[in-house]
C-alpha cells in the first residue's frame, strides 16, 4: 500500500526564513523585469487589433508577412508564429499616448486582412480570428479586473473571518497575495500574454490556494481544541504534517490536469495553462511554507482565544523570537 | 440521488438540434443534426461578437438611453437578414449593445449592421391582389426553371436538393421527376407554401419554409414574372398561430407613401375613450400635406410600416384622410407593444449612429481545432488522474474513479440542463476541475487512514473519516465558488463560460463526494462482511 509522507514530522516552521528567502529571490527579479519590460497585456486590456491567420504556403515566413503589411502602409505590427509554423498572429496594440477613435481598431483588422489576401491570394490565407478592441473597452476592462480581484479578496477575508477568525483571514489572504505576486513574476519571466483568460486563471489560483490553506487551517482549528497543552508552534507544524499527504496528492492530480492542458490543449489556451500550472505549485508552496508561519507571527502578536488556551510563549523547538 | 443521475443522463442524450447553415450557393437552410445538447460558445463554433455604442463624437446625443433602445430595435431587424439561427442581441449596461452571431465570421459583414442609418417607410399593401393573381404564372416559371414539388408538398430548387442530399436524406426520397410538365391543377412550388392572410397582400409562410420561400421568390426566373409595381417584403418577426409558427410575407407597392424623414415624433399612449393602446404620430409640414393627399385616395386600404426592409406588425387600415397628426390603433395589444411600435417609428425618424467598440471573430476551423485539442487534453488528464488514484488508493481508488465518472456525468448534465454555454476557457476549466474533483475524495480517504491508524474499526473509521473531513471540504470549496462568482460578474462571454463550468464542477464534486463515494463505501464494507482490516 502506497502512503506518501505517512506520519511525517518535518519542521516546516523552522524553515520559514528559507521559504521567505526563496520567495523573495523569485519575486524581486521578476518584478524588476516587469518594471523594465512591462506586462505583456493582451489587446483586450490595451485596446488594439489581433488577426490570426493560417497560411497554406509553407514558404511564407514572418518577414514575408511584415513585408506585405509594410507595402500597404501597416507598420509597427507584432508578428509571431502561433503554435504551428503555418499559423501567425498579427498584433497591433494601441499606444496609450495616441488618441484614436473607436473605429480605428476595426479598420485596422480589415486593412490587415485585405493587405494579406492581396499579397498572397485568397486561397493561401485563411483568417481564423479577428479581435478589435476600442480604447474605451480596454480601459474599462482594466478597471473592472482590478475591482474583481480586490472584491474577491475582500469577500474571502470576510468568509474566513466568519468561519474561523480574523487572524486566520489575514494569514490566508497574505499567503494568497503572495501567490498572485509570484504568478505575476512568473508571467514576467516567460513574457506570457496576460489576457482576460489569464486573469481568470489568476482568480482561480486565488480560489485554489485558499482551498489548500483552509484545509490546513481547518486542521489547525481542530488541533487547537484537541491539544490544549501544546504550543501553537507545535500545533501548526503538526497540522501541516497531518494534511501533507492530501496537499501533495491533490496538487499532484491538479498539476497533471493542467500539464495535459499545457501540452495538448492548443496554443490559444497555453498561457492559461502555464499560469494555472505555476499557480498550483506556488499555491501549494504558500499554504505549507507561507500561510502557517504568517499565522504564527500573527498569533504571537495578537493571541487568539483558542491560542490562549494553548501556550503561546516559546516551548521546545520554537525559536525564541 | 438516482433522480440526479437520470436527469443528467436525460439531459445529455443526443437530440435533434436545428442549426441554420449557409450552403455553397450562399443560400441559407435549416438542417437538423443529432448532437449532445450543450451550447457551444462563439470561440468554439465560430462566429462574431460585437459591442456597439451610440456614436457621441459628433456631440452628445440628447436622450442616450432612448437612442440606445431605438438602436436595439434597428439592430434586431437587421440581424434578421443574416439568417443566424440564434442571434443574441442584448443591451449591456447603460450604453452598450452586444450582438453575437454564430457562423458569421467576415468582419465586413458586421459593418453592414451599423453603417446604414435606419430607414423607415410606409407603403400601401397590394390591395388589388396582383401578386396573388400572378401566383400561377410564377409557379409555372419556377417549374420551368427546374424547381420540383415533393410529395410532401414542399418545393426544392436544384441547389436546395443538393443541399438536402448532403445533410438530410429523408426528404429527397419523394422528389418527383424534374421534367414533368406543369399544369395549373397541380400544386405550384411556391403557392403550396403560402397561406392567405387576413389583410390584403398578406401571406403566411410556415417558419420552416421561410428560407426556401425566400430563395424561390428571389430566383431570377420568378423575379421576371412578378407583377410590376409590387414587391414582396417579409415581416420582421414570425407570428404563432396555435402550435405553429408562421412568417408573414407581404406584397406591397414599390412606391412609399412616406419615409422616416417626414416623421417628427411618435409616442405610445392609452386612448382614454376606448381604453386601448394607440400610437400617436406627428409629421413635418410637408410630410403632412403629402400624407393627406395619399390617405385620401387610399381610405379603406392597408398601410405597411417598414423598417430597414422588414414589415413591422400587421399593417393597419387607413380609416380616413390623415394630415400632420395621426394615430395608429393596435386593437387589443398591450401598451408595451404600442411603445415598441412608437420606438420603430422614432428609430426611423432619428437615426442613432452606432460605432463598434469591440469585435471578435473566430473562424470555424480554429474552433474545431480547439475542440479537438481540448478533448485530447481532457482524456489525457482523466487517464492520469485515474491512474494516480488507482495506484495510490487501490480499491478505494476504484471508488474514487467511479465517483469521478459520476462527477463528469453531473457536470456535463448540469451544463446542458442549465443551458450554459461551453467556451474554450470553460473547457479548460472543466479539465482543470478533473484534477481538483478528486480532492474531496482524497480528503475523506486520508482522514479514514488516520482514523484507522488511531486504531478504530473499519466501520467507525469510515463514518468518522467522512464526518471529520466535511468541514474542510465545505469551507475550502466555498472560497472557490466565491472567486468564480466574481469571475462571472465581471467577465465577458468566454470567461463567464469558465466561471459557470467551475461553479457547476464544484457543486458536482460536492454531491459526488457526499453521496456517491459514501454509498459505494458502505456497499463495499457490507460485502466484505466481518473483515477486520480495511485496505485503503
Amino acid at each position: 500500500m502506497l502512503r506518501l509522507f505517512n506520519q511525517a514530522n518535518f519542521e516546516f516552521l523552522a524553515r520559514r526564513r528559507v521559504a521567505y528567502g526563496l520567495t523573495l529571490a523569485f519575486v524581486i527579479p521578476g518584478l524588476l523585469l516587469l518594471g523594465i519590460r512591462g506586462l505583456n497585456t493582451s489587446i483586450e486590456f490595451t485596446g488594439g487589433t489581433l488577426v490570426q491567420i493560417h497560411v497554406s504556403d509553407s514558404a511564407i515566413r514572418t518577414a514575408d508577412i511584415r513585408q506585405a503589411l509594410a507595402t500597404t502602409g501597416i507598420e509597427a505590427a507584432e508578428i509571431q508564429t502561433f503554435g504551428a509554423p503555418d499559423e501567425f498572429v498579427i498584433r497591433a496594440r494601441l499606444d496609450p499616448r495616441v488618441e484614436v477613435s473607436e473605429e480605428t481598431t476595426q479598420e485596422t483588422g480589415v486593412a490587415v486582412r485585405d493587405a494579406l489576401t492581396g499579397a498572397f491570394g485568397e486561397d493561401v490565407i485563411r483568417v481564423d480570428r479577428v479581435e478589435a478592441v476600442g480604447p474605451k473597452v480596454g480601459s474599462e476592462l482594466r478597471e473592472r479586473t482590478l475591482m474583481a480581484l480586490l472584491l474577491a479578496f475582500g469577500a474571502i477575508f470576510l468568509v474566513i473571518w466568519f468561519r474561523y477568525e480574523w487572524r486566520f483571514s489575514l494569514a490566508a489572504v497574505l499567503a494568497t497575495l503572495h501567490d498572485i505576486v509570484a504568478t505575476v513574476a512568473f508571467a514576467a519571466y516567460l513574457n506570457l500574454e496576460v489576457s482576460l483568460v489569464v486573469v481568470a486563471a489568476l482568480l482561480t489560483i486565488i480560489g485554489y490556494s485558499l482551498n489548500d490553506t483552509i484545509v490546513t487551517f481547518d486542521r489547525v482549528r481542530e488541533n487547537l481544541k484537541k491539544y490544549k497543552r501544546d504550543n501553537i508552534y507545535e500545533i501548526l507544524n503538526r497540522s501541516i504534517n497531518e494534511t501533507l499527504p492530501r496537499t501533495v496528492l491533490t496538487s499532484g492530480t491538479t498539476v497533471m490536469a493542467t500539464t495535459a492542458l499545457l501540452i495538448l490543449g492548443g496554443p490559444v489556451i497555453r498561457p492559461f495553462a502555464w499560469v494555472m500550472t505555476f499557480g498550483i505549485v506556488t499555491g501549494t508552496f504558500s499554504s505549507i511554507f507561507i500561510a502557517s508561519p504568517i499565522l504564527w507571527s500573527v498569533e504571537r502578536r495578537w493571541p487568539g482565544e483558542d491560542v490562549r488556551g494553548a501556550r503561546t510563549i516559546a516551548a521546545k523547538g520554537a525559536p525564541a523570537t | 440521488m438516482a433522480i440526479l443521475v437520470v436527469a443528467s443522463i436525460v439531459s445529455l442524450v443526443p437530440r435533434d438540434v436545428t442549426i441554420r447553415v449557409r450552403g455553397e450557393s450562399g443560400r441559407m437552410r435549416d438542417t437538423t443534426v443529432k448532437r449532445v445538447p450543450i451550447k457551444q460558445g462563439l470561440d468554439l463554433q465560430g462566429g462574431i461578437h460585437l459591442a456597439l455604442e451610440i456614436d457621441q463624437t459628433g456631440g452628445p446625443v440628447a436622450d442616450p438611453s432612448g437612442a440606445l433602445d431605438r438602436a436595439l430595435t434597428v439592430v434586431r431587424s437587421r440581424v434578421d437578414e443574416f439568417g443566424v439561427a440564434e442571434p443574441l442581441i442584448q443591451r449591456v449596461g447603460a450604453d452598450r449593445i452586444v450582438v453575437e452571431l454564430a457562423g458569421i465570421t467576415e468582419p465586413g459583414r458586421a459593418k453592414q449592421i451599423v453603417e446604414r442609418s435606419a430607414f423607415l417607410e410606409w407603403r400601401i399593401t397590394d390591395t388589388e391582389n396582383l401578386f396573388r393573381d400572378a401566383l400561377p404564372t410564377i409557379d409555372a416559371a419556377l417549374v420551368r426553371a427546374g424547381v420540383r414539388v415533393t410529395a410532401g408538398g414542399r418545393a426544392a430548387t436544384p441547389t436546395a436538393l443538393e443541399q438536402l442530399l448532403g445533410g438530410d436524406t429523408a426528404e429527397t426520397a419523394d422528389t418527383t421527376v424534374a421534367d414533368t410538365a406543369y399544369s395549373p391543377d397541380q400544386p405550384g412550388p411556391l403557392s403550396t407554401m403560402l397561406y392567405t392572410g387576413s389583410v390584403p397582400g398578406e401571406f403566411l409562410v410556415p417558419e420552416e419554409d421561410f428560407l426556401l420561400v425566400d430563395s424561390l421568390v428571389h430566383m431570377p426566373e420568378a423575379q421576371r414574372v412578378m407583377p410590376r409595381g409590387r414587391e414582396l417584403i417579409w415581416a420582421s418577426e414570425p407570428i404563432s398561430q396555435g402550435a405553429r409558427s408562421y412568417r408573414p410575407l407581404y406584397s406591397v407597392n414599390t412606391r412609399s407613401v412616406l419615409t422616416g424623414e417626414e416623421l417628427s415624433d411618435a409616442r405610445a399612449t392609452i386612448d382614454p375613450t376606448s381604453n386601448q393602446a394607440i400610437v400617436l404620430f406627428e409629421l413635418t409640414r410637408s410630410g403632412g400635406r403629402k400624407f393627406r393627399n395619399e390617405t385620401r385616395q387610399h381610405v379603406g386600404d392597408y398601410m405597411a410600416i417598414m423598417l430597414d426592409g422588414r414589415v413591422f406588425r400587421q399593417p393597419p387600415v387607413i380609416r380616413s384622410e390623415i394630415g400632420r397628426n395621426g394615430q395608429i390603433e393596435l386593437g387589443n395589444a398591450s401598451l408595451q407593444d404600442a411603445q415598441d411600435l412608437a420606438l420603430v417609428l422614432r428609430a426611423g425618424a432619428l437615426p442613432a449612429p452606432l460605432v463598434i467598440v469591440e469585435e471578435r471573430a473566430v473562424g470555424p476551423s480554429l474552433g474545431r481545432d480547439s475542440i479537438r485539442q481540448g478533448q485530447r487534453a481532457g482524456i489525457a488528464a482523466l487517464i492520469l488522474v485515474i491512474g494516480v488514484m488507482l495506484l495510490y488508493y487501490r480499491i478505494a481508488g476504484g471508488l474514487a474513479v467511479m465517483a469521478l465518472a459520476f462527477y463528469v456525468l453531473f457536470t456535463l448534465g448540469g451544463l446542458a440542463s442549465f443551458g450554459a454555454t461551453l467556451t474554450l476557457p470553460g473547457m479548460a476549466g472543466f479539465i482543470l476541475s478533473l484534477g481538483m474533483a478528486v480532492d474531496a475524495n482524497v480528503l475523506i480517504f486520508e482522514r479514514i487512514r488516520e482514523e484507522i491508524q488511531l486504531g478504530k474499526t473499519p466501520r467507525v473509521a469510515v463514518d468518522q473519516g467522512f464526518e471529520h473531513a466535511m468541514p474542510a471540504i465545505i469551507d475550502s470549496n466555498v472560497t472557490t465558488v466565491i472567486t468564480a462568482a466574481f469571475l462571472f460578474q465581471f467577465g465577458t462571454g468566454p470567461v463567464r463560460g469558465f466561471a459557470v463550468t467551475l461553479i457547476v464542477g464544484i457543486l458536482a464534486s460536492l454531491i459526488t463526494a457526499v453521496f456517491v463515494t459514501k454509498t459505494f463505501f458502505l456497499i463495499w464494507l457490507q460485502r466484505r462482511g466481518t473483515a477486520q482490516e480495511l485496505q485503503i
